[in-house]
């Protein structure tokens, strides 16, 4: 078994119910993109480096993801619309650790 | 007024190929960009990273790569229009194309050829109520005479590089400097830090962290911001507050050019990436067609074809053929000639 569940709601405040695979080294920000649950060009706008805010997303769920990097907080303290549960999608990495991840993806700046 | 055979908008790793790939055709380019620097993202926002899929490089620098497109073009003469964004384009009745920046330079040409990543920087600003009123009143995203803040009571709000910068750099004109950033930790050259935490200790700095601007006050001209920094609030005279939070790519006036636009780029034909506007080709990341992909490498390929209808527009009726440029060798508009040597030709009978 190589997919996992994701559930995401879009800006709109739509939630998907979404299957992402585990073994094409995908993060969350691509995952998004994917299902073009968010317009291109409006999300993961540096290719998922960490240096821009455009994936920001907020974590619902209650799960264990590894900690930031110094490259995301420092991010994170600059972008907008910055809550606890704030993370950049592109910075977690589809793994089965994930399975049923609940997640909004913040509002464009 | 600037006149060339293609106006490139974008100056970014693919504008600047097409300016070689132009010059082989004998076309002569002019760039513009929003920038201050060519190189757009590879080398505004990534220049150290190393890049791994550009052909025949296994690994090289963003900011090289600049260099390196530089280097390539440089014999064909690219001329550059920098800091200025692209605004508006008309087409007069003998089917050149006009492109106007929003500083007023004029760009004539026969073909524009868009590659405009996606779109021009612009700065991110904070989210605070009555920021477009103190707009050039009190207000700057960027710095374009550093004198104005001479003496003056200046707030810069961020944490990166830019921030670090000015703020050391308006400190020793004598502004009196607040730096006021969300966190404790600054990300930016060790060597900014350094300079910005002994400017502190000289008390010609003042940083103010955990730390965020929640207000701004004034009338028609800013005249105070109040700065949340632990659940305290306190109110900062001010003559200027420049916010830098980086920036960040909008598609901007070139989606009200009448071009076909889907999911935020302009949909091409990819016989020769033209637009539905003929005349106006899109390359790069900047376009749209089924199967794309927003590849560096992509976007050499599309600026190479774009060269040859752009030379049927220009010279229309005029023959040529595709050169090989081992064969030929390069002759640069500065009157400079490559070749290869005769004696690496080897003959097919030998």
């Amino acid at each position: 078994m190589s997919d996992i569940k994701l559930k995401i709601t879009d800006r709109n405040g739509k939630t998907h119910n979404v299957m992402a695979p585990i073994d094409m080294a995908m993060n969350l920000m691509e995952v998004i993109r994917s299902y073009e649950l968010a317009p291109e060009g409006t999300i993961g706008v540096c290719g998922g480096m960490a240096m821009c805010a455009s994936c920001q997303c907020y974590v619902n769920s209650n799960h264990q993801l590894p900690s930031m990097e110094e490259d995301e907080e420092a991010m994170l303290s600059e972008a907008f619309n910055v809550t606890e549960k704030s993370r950049l999608s592109c910075q977690i990495s589809i793994t089965n650790e994930i399975e049923g991840l609940e997640v909004t993806i913040a509002p464009e700046e | 007024m600037i006149k060339t055979d293609i106006i490139i908008i974008g100056a970014g790793p693919t504008g600047l190929f097409t300016v070689f790939e132009a010059g082989l055709l004998k076309l002569k380019c002019h760039l513009i960009d929003a920038l201050a620097q060519p190189g757009g993202q590879c080398s505004e926002i990534y220049p150290k990273k190393p890049i791994y899929d550009i052909p025949a490089y296994p690994e090289i620098l963003a900011g090289d790569l600049t260099d390196k497109l530089l280097e390539q073009c440089k014999q064909f003469e690219p001329g550059f229009t920098l800091g200025e964004r692209a605004e508006e384009i008309t087409k007069g009745d003998d089917g050149i194309f006009t492109v106007t920046t929003n500083k007023g330079t004029q760009h004539q040409a026969p073909v524009v050829a868009i590659a405009g990543g996606l779109g021009s920087f612009e700065p991110r600003k904070p989210q605070l109520e009555n920021l477009e009123k103190f707009e050039d009143n009190g207000i700057e995203y960027i710095i374009k005479d550093p004198e104005i803040y001479r003496d003056k009571k200046v707030v810069i709000a961020g944490g990166g590089d830019s921030a670090l910068d000015w703020s050391i750099f308006l400190a020793n004109i004598n502004a009196e400097v607040t730096l006021v950033h969300r966190r404790n930790e600054f990300r930016g050259a060790l060597d900014s830090v350094e300079k910005v935490i002994e400017l502190k200790k000289q008390n010609k700095i003042n940083i103010i962290t955990p730390a965020e601007i929640v207000k701004l006050n004034g009338d028609k001209v800013l005249k105070s911001v109040v700065i949340a920094n632990n659940d305290n609030e306190q109110e900062v005279e001010v003559d200027h507050f420049i916010p830098l939070f980086g920036l960040s790519p909008k598609l901007g006036p070139i989606a009200n050019w009448g071009l076909e636009i889907e999911k935020n780029a302009i949909k091409v034909d990819t016989y020769d990436y033209q637009t539905n506007i003929p005349g106006i080709f899109a390359i790069g990341d900047v376009n749209t067609y089924p199967g794309k992909l927003k590849l560096i490498l992509c976007g050499f390929h599309e600026a190479t074809l774009m060269c040859q209808s752009a030379y049927k527009i220009i010279n229309p009726g005029k023959k040529h053929v595709l050169k090989y440029t081992t064969v030929t060798g390069i002759d640069g508009f500065d009157g400079s000639r490559k070749e290869a040597p005769k004696s690496v030709v080897q003959a097919l009978n030998k």
